[in-house]
This record gives structure tokens, sequence and C-alpha cells, in this order.
């Protein structure tokens, strides 16, 4: 598979600040990858260096085939951007930036916009001031979504949309995929990454602290399960790869704990054992993986 | 009382925001009048000395670009104070005024801050008068200043602080104008425009009005820019002009209070309208966005320099006639070597360049406006190169201000002739104010390599601009050595007679200029994009 976006120890400072750390980040031909990180982990410094819009002090940036700061006009015509906080011309209408944006960009279906303009229901005749940050987003949205281009990078794209507006949002990126292009998407909405991302890149403090498919990144956490037993659970804390494992207390002897996802299958023949009476196990979400890999991280912080 | 709630919050809060700020605006007018005070006794120190000053001032031309002339038959370093450098501490006091209340006003609500300010426990009218204290401190700042910079000289405690008073009051009247504009439009760059814009019709008035009788006629008292002057000081001091200043702004203060009752936080009284779904096809380069931005703006400036350029060239007889009636005006002419008439279209066309210098500096800094609200970044994020990006602007920039330049050369030219001249007189002023195309070039060309280097500091380019006017104007009333002038761009174009201009400073201003803007355009090319 060929990647229409590669960065390699990638690194930025501003001043005494250092923004990126060694970036790794790689975006796989016709998939929709993940970005994600808390606020001021560098997530827009990275997309900014990637539009070209800032230098990079060191590291590998290639971008379809380009370099986003020395080919940025070549590059830029071949993929779309939307910005985090979109900021439109106060005088001009919704209508006019699309067309605008649309036209330095070397033009878009003028059909396309239109069924843009429905599916998000935008007036693209309100003046930019007049606009919510919702709509702002979607003016910048419909922009991107109409331009035929290999790669649209998304900085927090769904931030101030409305959960209707959000399913069109997913629907339209699932229809980019669909056209075999690449989807750069930065995201706080973990749900959302869930639903349209193949790989995920977490990003912590300017580099990446984990990366890969959501299946392998599964890998690396823990499943949740919650059983009740006739025979005693206190053995089952002894097992390797068995986390925080609580009685609830209950007459009925529910017990709750963490397995590490490669010991799962020790555990579960240890369970058969002890006689189940009733089993849930809830797989990792991108949540839990989420808050672990920080938390861990605080906790390493900490200590 | 509730309406006014923690208006005193706001009030330090306003001051710490602008504790840069206003203390430079105001000791920047009380140092221009120390200055004047220190330098004018040693310039002109014998009453010979100013009794000549006096005649050259006794002209139309230069009534329109000082005072209403009190005291010129003995002319006294007050009087001289009062008639020459009033106007043009008048003018910034009212810019500080205009931009503060502004500032603290519409463009908190454009920014979204006002709701937040509002959310909290804060009275509907706080922030407006909150706005017009600050105001009020700082005009009593300039009050104070200039009427110590005054005694400082010796002069006369009482008209000193005549002038003092008469300067704040003028500062006060257009912080309430401002008041009033920023509850008309929904945008904070509209409101200061459309108070500058009542700046400029009190300039217009003033000048028309004392230029057609000494002492002033019925237009002078219509402008708020002439009263600190009608107050006589240091000739024949009288009080009661100052009521007009204080009825003024207590009535534009009642009128905005009126008018913010009816609108919701955030609007403007003139409604938003609804636009075009699709846009033009002019909006399809970085040049057609340039000109769209900036189409209102340029309309405005060219109305307003057309009918200023074509009530002051209708002035241009009286000129002659005035020299004619006087022979010792003339002979102060002809000793600088130049025709009456020639003088004036000269001051005019450098007047004309420096106000479209203004324009230009407006014009550039705009770039940088749009580079930290993030435009630029939408822009350069599509197949827009930089260089084209920067180009396509500035390159809008030079040319509005060569369209402007022919505007006002036109009205100037025009209004000449209304007066008698004859037709050729249009054409030699068009080309005399158009041979300072070189010099606006180069104001251009340094605000875009600031804007290149240090987009934080791309404001400086004022600078050049307020280097061009000082010099340009109080040049020789003070008598400094040429190579000051000879150091602002507009100090190297002696517009008549056209026979005068030489082609040399014209071409190396021009490449000057060209090789600022590529020093500009280059470091543009190679920085980050700054968007703080």
């Amino acid at each position: 598979m060929t990647a229409a976006l590669t960065i390699q120890q990638l690194h930025k400072s501003f001043g005494q600040v250092k923004a990126l750390d060694g970036l790794d980040l790689t975006v796989e031909a016709g998939q929709v990858a993940g970005f994600l990180g808390p606020n001021g982990a560098g997530k827009s410094t990275t997309i900014r260096i990637i539009l070209g819009l800032l230098g990079a002090d060191s590291g590998y940036v290639d971008v379809l085939g380009l370099h986003p700061w020395y080919d940025a006009v070549e590059l830029h015509r071949r993929l779309a951007y939307v910005p985090g906080d979109v900021s439109l011309w106060p005088n001009l209408t919704g209508g006019e930036a699309i067309d605008l944006l649309s036209r330095l960009r070397g033009g878009a279906s003028k059909a396309r916009r239109a069924e843009l303009l429905e599916r998000f229901e935008l007036d693209p005749t309100k003046k930019g001031r007049t606009y919510s940050k919702g709509n702002r987003q979607k003016v910048a949205l419909v922009a991107a979504l109409a331009a035929d281009v290999e790669l649209l990078v998304l900085d927090e794209p769904t931030s101030g949309l409305d959960p209707l507006m959000e399913t069109v949002f997913q629907e339209c990126i699932a229809e980019v995929k669909a056209a075999g292009r690449s989807v750069l998407l930065s995201s706080h909405i973990l749900a959302e990454v869930e639903k349209l991302c193949d790989t995920v890149t977490i990003i912590r403090a300017g580099r990446a602290v984990q990366s890969g498919t959501l299946a392998e990144l599964r890998h690396l956490t823990r499943t949740a399960i919650a059983v009740s037993l006739d025979g005693d659970p206190v053995r089952l804390a002894a097992l390797p790869g068995v986390h925080d494992l609580r009685a609830d207390g209950g007459t009925d002897g529910t017990v709750t704990f963490d397995v590490d996802h490669d010991e799962l299958a020790s555990v579960v023949r240890e369970l058969g054992g002890l006689g189940v009476r009733s089993l849930t196990s809830a797989p990792p979400s991108l949540e839990q993986l989420f808050l672990r890999q920080y938390g861990d991280e605080l906790v390493g912080v900490e200590s | 009382m509730t309406n006014f709630t923690a208006t005193g919050d706001l009030v330090r809060f306003a001051l710490r925001r602008d504790r840069v700020k206003l203390p430079i605006w105001v000791g920047a007018i009380g140092l221009g009048m120390l200055y004047a005070v220190s330098a004018l006794p040693t310039v002109y120190s014998t009453p010979e000395q100013r009794q000549v000053r006096a005649r050259l001032m006794d002209s139309p031309a230069a009534t329109m670009m000082s005072g209403p002339g009190y005291g010129l038959d003995n002319y006294t370093l007050g009087a001289m104070i009062t008639n020459e450098m009033v106007l043009w501490l008048a003018v910034p006091t009212a810019m500080m005024s205009i931009f503060l209340v502004v500032r603290h006003t519409r463009a908190e609500e454009e920014t979204g801050r006002a709701e937040l300010i509002r959310s909290a426990v804060v009275g509907r009218h706080a922030a407006p008068l909150a706005a017009l204290i600050l105001a009020v401190i700082a005009n009593a700042g300039v009050a104070l200043l200039t009427a110590l910079a005054m005694m400082s000289g010796d002069l006369a405690a009482g008209d000193s602080f005549a002038v003092g008073l008469g300067l704040g009051l003028t500062g006060l009247v257009f912080a309430a104008v401002a008041t009033v504009t920023a509850q008309l439009t929904e945008h904070a760059r509209s409101a200061s425009s459309l108070a500058m814009a009542v700046v400029g019709a009190a300039f217009l008035l003033r000048a028309l009005g004392d230029a057609s009788q000494r002492g002033g006629n019925i237009l002078s008292w219509l402008s708020p820019l002439a009263w600190t002057q009608q107050l006589r000081p240091f000739v024949d001091l009288r009080w009661w002009p100052l009521l007009l200043p204080v009825a003024v702004t207590a009535a534009a203060v009642g009128a905005a209070y009126l008018l913010s009752g009816r609108r919701d936080v955030g609007a403007g009284l003139l409604p938003a309208r609804l636009g075009r779904a699709n846009a033009a096809p002019s909006l399809s380069t970085p040049f057609g966005l340039a000109a769209r931005q900036q189409r209102a703006s340029l309309i405005g400036w060219g109305i307003g320099l057309f009918v200023f350029a074509l009530a002051s060239g209708s002035l241009s007889d009286s000129v002659s006639e005035a020299v004619a009636e006087n022979p010792d005006m003339g002979e102060v002419f002809r000793a600088n070597g130049q025709d009456p008439t020639d003088g004036f279209f000269g001051v005019m066309a450098l007047f004309f360049a420096l106000m479209i210098a203004a324009f230009a500096v407006t014009s550039v800094l705009r770039l940088r406006s749009e580079e930290r609200t993030g435009h630029t970044e939408a822009a350069l994020a599509t197949a827009v190169s930089r260089r084209r990006w920067i180009l396509s602007w500035l390159g809008y920039t030079a040319l509005a201000s060569v369209v402007l330049l022919l505007v006002s050369g036109l009205g100037v030219g025009l209004g000449a002739v209304t007066s008698g001249s004859d037709g050729t007189v249009v054409a030699e002023v068009l080309v005399a104010t158009l041979a300072f195309a070189p010099a606006v070039l180069v104001v251009i060309g340094v605000a875009a390599a600031l804007f290149g280097l240090r987009p934080g500091v791309s404001s400086w380019a004022w600078l050049v601009v307020a280097y061009a006017f000082f010099f340009g104007f109080f040049g020789a009333l003070l008598s400094l050595p040429d190579g000051f002038a000879k150091l602002s761009p507009f100090g190297h174009t002696t517009a008549m007679p056209l026979s005068s201009i030489t082609a040399l400073p014209l071409v190396v201003l021009t490449a000057i200029a060209a090789v600022l803007t590529v020093a500009g355009g280059i470091s543009f090319r190679r920085r980050d994009l700054d968007l703080s």
C-alpha cells in the first residue's frame, strides 16, 4: 500500500516552546486516519506543516509525493482543508466564500456544491459574520467536500455541528472513502473516530504515543469483564493479566475485572472451572484506550 | 441604576488593557505641544520675524491648514501656537478618542467578548459608559499636559488652560460621536471610519469657513475642530465657546443612549441583509478578493477626497486675489521663489498624497489582519502561492492609490476651473498630484517589507506617514535642516511648477519601492504564517 502522507521525526519549536518533538504519522492511500490528542498536543501545528503554512524545523514530510513547503501550490490543487476554527470573511456570504475557495483551488462541481448545501441545510446567502460556529464549519466543509481532491485534511471538522449534521458528515466521509480518497481526521470525538477511521494515531506533547489500526490498538488494552461465579473468585486475582478485581458485594457474588488482551484466553479457561452463572464482557473502547494512555502517562509523571 | 452596574470595574479593566496605548497617545500629543513651545521661540525670536510669518499665514491656502488668524496683527508666540498648532493637535486628539471608544464598545461586541462580559453582573450601559469615562480620563490628560507644556514656555496660565481644555473637550466631542457610530454599524472598522468621516467633514468645514473670512464664518462654527481656536486665546480670550463641545457631547451621548436601547448585543441598527448565493465571476482570484474586501473603503475614500479636493481647488483664485491686493504677501512668496498659485497647488498635491499614503498603509495592514484572523490560512491552503497572494494584495493597493491620486488631482483641478482658472490647470494639477505616486509606492513598500520581515510590528509603517507629514508641513515652519525633509519619500517631489519635476528622484523612489516590496514578498514566502 502506498502512503498519501508520511511524516517522520518531525520537530517544530516556537521559541522556547517545543510543539512537535519527533512526530511520526502516516495516512495510507484510500484510508481514513484518525489523529487524536488533547488540546495543545500539536495536532493543528502538524496540520499546518502538512499544508506548508508553517515550516518544519527538521524531519521528513511527504504529502502525495510532494513537499508541502516547496510544492505548496501543486499540492493544494490535490487536497482540501477544513480548519478547526473557521473564520469567514465577514462581508462575503457563505456561498461567495465557498465559490472563492473552490475557484482558488481550481474549480469544483456546481452540482456537488448544490447537493452538499442541501444535505448540510446551509443557507448560502447569509453574510459570514452572521453565521454561528456550526454554520461557519459547514461552509468550510461544503467547500472542502465539493472539491475533487485526493486528500482531505480535516482539523476537528465537526466541532459545533449538531448530532444530525454529524451524521451527515459521517456519511460524506464514508463516500469519500468509498471513492478511494484519503482523509486525515483530527478529532476529539472518539465515537466519531471509532466509526470512521481505519487507523488511529494518538499524539501527546508533540510525539505519537500510539498508532496502528483500531484492532491493533485494542490489543494493547484490556477487556472489561463482569461475571458471577459459583466458585471462589479470589484466585482470579492471582492470574497473570487480571487487573482491578472487585467484588460487587451483592448476594449473587458478581465480580468485575479487566483482562489484558494477551491473557484473555487463559483467563476464560480458568473461569470455566469456577462455574460461571452469567458473564458480560465489553471490548475496549477508544475512550478507554485514550484515557488509559494519558492516565498511565499522568501516573508516570506524578511518580 | 442597575443599567450601569459594574461600570467602575470595567473602567479599571479598560485602563489596564490600555496601560501602554493611552499614555503613548496622550504623551505624544503633550510632547507635540512642548516641542512647538520650545522650538518656535528660537526660530521666530523677534516680533519682526513673527510678523513675516503672520503675513505668510494670511492666505487662504495657509489658513486651510492652520487657523482662523486671530492675532495676526500682533503675532505673539501664544497667538502663533493657537493659530498654527492647535488644529494639528486637535485632529490626533479626536482620533485617539474615536479609536478608544470603538475599541472598547463595538470592537468588543464584534469579537464576542462583550457577550461574555454582559453575561456577568454587568449593566446594559456599563460598557459604553466605561468607554466614555476612559475617554474623559484620556482627554483630561491631554488638556493638562498641553496646558502645562504651554505654561512651561512662559505663556499666560489662563489662556494656556483654555487651549488645553478646548483640546480635551474637542476630543470628548468625537468620543461621543464614536459612541453613536458604534451603535449604527456592526463592524468596528466601519464605526471608526464613520466617525473619522465626521472628523474629515469638520476639518473641511473649518478650512472653508476660516479661509473665506478672517476669524471664520458660520461654516467654521459648525466644526468642532474650530472651537478651541475660537476661544481666541492669547488675543482676546473668551470662554463661552467651550459650552459648544459640552452641549454637543451631551447630545451625542444621549442619542447613543437612546439608540443602544433599540438594538441587540452584537447587532447594528442597520440590519444585516442577505447577499448573493453565488460569487460573482470577479471573485475568483486573490486580486478579486483584495478588491472586494476594500471596495467600500475605496469608494468612501474616493468620494471624500474628491469632495475635499473640489472644495480646496475652488479656493485657488482667492489666493491669487489676495496676492494681487497685498504686495507684501507676493513679496513673501517670491522670496520663496514660487508663484503663489503654484505654491497653493503644490501644498494641495502634497496634502492629498499624504492622505492617500495613509489609505495605502491601512490597505497593506489589512494583509496582517487577514493573516491574524485565519483568512490567509484558508486562502493559502488552496492552490494560491504566497507570492501571488501578497503581490495581488499590494498590486491592488498600488492601483487603488493611483486611482485616488487621479481623483484628488482631478478634484483640485476642476475646483480651480469652477473658480475661474482656465482648463489647462486640470492637466497640470493632475500631473503634479501623480508625481507623488512613487513616494506613495515607497510607503507601500515599507509596509510590505515590515509585514514580511516582522509581521508583529507591521503597523510601524505609520511612522513613515507621520514623519512625512510632520516634516512636509512643519519642517519649514520650524526651520529644520533640509536633510530631515529629504529623509521623507515625499521630500523629493516638487510638484509645482511642473517644470521643476525631475525624473531621477522619481525613478529612484520607484526602484526603492520595488526593492522593499520584493524584500517583503521574499520574507513572507520564507516565514511561518503568524496567527497570533
